[in-house]
């Protein structure tokens, strides 16, 4: 960037972690990161989040999985993924060599699923933190039910958390009716970190057919029509709860990353954005970049949580 | 294997009929790794809505830098891009998935059959199977629902020195019927055929039952809802065969990365999930 001045773009996220800058990848969105090495420059990013990953490798559901609706799309892939196991022997060294840091996200059906993952995980090197998907909609069992129990969020907190001195980012469904609810709840189990939102759950119907566009009938609702559900949620969670808040849904640009972090996020992730563009996430690095060296800030946490209320 | 996003001049385009266009785009990096079957994904705004790119066969690359495409306006997308002009520039992503596996045999007997659009990448796939050989035939079959259709790409593939065998639903040029029918009653079954396939589904399905019978190969291009087109939301499934889920232990395959050329042997049949 040749206007020259440097801008500190470091951000915390919670239990000690430091980012280079506050972008991150969605989980889901971004594989396990070298299927973007085309278009990305990897060390360029803050983080990389992976695809939710289970104890047992999952097939997903059946076709169609997605559909398009207006600014977004709804997906029901089922958690498809490799599996702990293939995800530590083929898909992690990778993103080790990289050296960005690498937050893998876990999800299960029970309260020891999340356990066993988090003490698998625990022991292996090249992974800066784990975040809990407790807020999936596409799975029947686990899923929405443990994200909108606050005893339930508590518990998996609190089970991830012994199991792992890694930092623990909770990732909250917005299939709530009061988000700070789950976020306090998060906090009391030990979280080190919230992030949200997750996807809201939808459907779409072809009226023609009278049938479900999805083979799964409800999907999880994501892209640029779910900004200002996001932006609230986040911007609530953000005065209620002292950990530090990830803001994703939505983002498609350097301006939408902004607006979460003046809400408060002390990080964003960018999810659907990267089927757009697939160099999505850099581009708002440098869009973050110049929007500070142009409105002259020295560093990012001069604009974090900065929201005037008239 | 290597894609690449690129700002893309139109360099020509050209109506075809009434709702099929054909634009050549200068797309070097695209041109020089493009494999017959490989597709791109194409922005179809310049705004935020439709969302999502869209696949787009290549239909044509060629060694001074050049890419087409051939499609049928269907919806907003594809709406948007026959509306752009010569020297307006498209934002694509390419080449991506696996394309079509070209013999080892020179001696080998091709038949090829279209239907529709699918017609897109067997041209394609047709001038790279003439540049490495030909001792065995190559037969062309292409199907339309009528000859306002197909009029113009036949005579593309005729001046490749190739014949076309055609058929249109309402008899207005060729065969007057499937092309399948077709198929099933002008192809020599003395001779053993090696099959390239492209259309709609239930076509390429048919295709697929009567190589199976011969016990001929066949390769297939599939299609599904993508989002990304690049292996990382994962929507574009399809479900194994039987046989494919023994051998692989994959309920699903993807149509972005695994395809969109698959053995026909390899993907179950099914329309249900259609
Ligand atoms: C690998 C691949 C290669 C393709 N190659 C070609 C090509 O060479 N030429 C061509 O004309 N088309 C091709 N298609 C289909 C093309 O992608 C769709 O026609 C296009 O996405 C429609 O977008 P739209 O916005 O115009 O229509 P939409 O408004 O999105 O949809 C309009 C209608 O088109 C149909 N449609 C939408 N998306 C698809 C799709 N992905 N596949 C099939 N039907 C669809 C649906 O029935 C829908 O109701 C290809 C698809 C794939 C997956
Ligand atoms: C195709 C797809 C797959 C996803 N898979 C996961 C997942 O495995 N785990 C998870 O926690 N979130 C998953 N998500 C949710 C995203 O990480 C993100 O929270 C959501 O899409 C909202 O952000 P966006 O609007 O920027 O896409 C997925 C989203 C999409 C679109
Ligand atoms: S289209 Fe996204 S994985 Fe195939």
């Amino acid at each position: 960037m040749d206007h020259g001045r440097e801008i500190n773009l470091t951000t915390h996220i919670g239990g000690g972690l430091i980012l280079r800058n506050p972008v991150m990848t969605a989980s889901g969105t971004f594989g396990y990161g070298r299927e973007f090495s085309d278009f990305v420059n990897l060390h360029h990013l803050g983080a990389v989040v992976v695809k939710g990953i289970s104890l047992l490798p999952r097939s997903g559901n059946p076709p169609p999985r997605i559909v398009e609706t207006t600014g977004g799309m709804l997906n029901a892939i089922g958690l498809e993924n490799v599996g702990v196991e293939a995800f530590l022997r083929d898909k992690l060294p990778y993103l080790r060599e990289i050296g960005t840091p690498v937050v893998v996200n876990i999800l299960g059906d029970s309260l020891d699923d999340y356990a066993e993952l988090a003490e698998i995980l625990n022991d292996i090197d090249g992974i800066s933190a784990i975040e809990v998907n407790i807020s999936c909609p596409n799975v029947k069992q686990g899923g929405v039910a443990f994200g909108t129990d606050p005893g339930m969020v508590r518990a998996v907190t609190r089970a991830v958390k012994a199991k792992t001195s890694r930092p623990v980012i909770i990732k909250l469904s917005p299939n709530v009716t009061d988000i700070t609810v789950t976020a306090r709840a998060a906090e009391e189990g030990g979280a080190d970190a919230v992030s949200l939102i997750n996807t809201l759950i939808g459907m779409a119907i072809d009226h023609r057919t009278r049938t479900p566009r999805l083979a799964n009938v409800i999907g999880g609702l994501s892209g640029p029509a779910i900004k200002p559900v996001a932006l609230r949620m986040v911007w609530q969670t953000a005065r209620a709860v002292k950990i530090p808040v990830i803001g994703i849904g939505g983002i498609m640009n350097a301006e939408d990353a902004l607006e979460f972090l003046v809400a408060g996020a002390a990080a964003v992730q960018i999810g659907t954005a990267n089927f757009v563009n697939p160099d999505t996430t850099e581009r708002v690095v440098d869009g973050i970049t110049r929007y500070l060296q142009e409105s002259g800030c020295q560093a990012l946490q001069e604009i974090i949580g900065t929201l005037r209320l008239c | 294997m290597t894609a690449h996003q690129l700002k893309s001049e139109i360099v020509r385009k050209e109506q075809l009929a009434k709702d099929i266009i054909r634009l050549t785009l200068a797309a070097p990096e695209i041109a020089v790794r493009a494999i017959p079957g490989q597709f791109m994904m194409l922005k179809a705004t310049d705004k935020m809505e439709p969302l999502l790119r869209r696949p787009f066969s290549i239909h044509q690359a060629t060694s001074n830098g050049l890419v087409q495409i051939l499609f049928k306006v269907v919806g907003a997308g594809s709406k948007f891009l026959a509306d752009r002009e010569q020297g307006d520039i498209l934002d694509i992503v390419g080449p991506l998935g696996h394309g079509f596996d070209l013999p080892d045999d020179p001696s080998a007997n091709l038949c090829l059959v279209g239907g529709g659009m699918g017609c897109a990448p067997l041209y394609f796939l047709t001038k790279r199977l003439l540049t490495n050989r030909l001792e065995g035939s190559l037969q062309l079959y292409l199907g339309a629902t009528t000859a306002k259709e197909l009029a113009v790409v036949k005579e593309d593939f005729e001046n490749l020195g190739v014949k076309v065998f055609a058929a249109t639903d309402d008899g207005s040029l060729g065969y007057h019927g499937f092309v399948t029918d077709l198929v099933a009653e002008s192809l020599d079954k003395e001779l053993r055929w090696q099959f390239y396939s492209c259309g709609p589904h239930p076509m390429m399905n048919k295709v697929a039952r009567f190589c199976a019978a011969e016990k001929w190969p066949c390769q297939v291009s599939l299609e599904t809802m993508m989002a990304c087109g690049i292996s990382a939301c994962l929507g574009c499934t399809v479900r194994s065969s039987p046989a494919k889920l023994i051998s692989s232990n994959k309920q699903f395959l993807h149509v972005c990365k695994d395809g969109p050329v698959f053995d026909s042997g390899d993907v179950a049949w099914t329309t249900a999930e259609r």
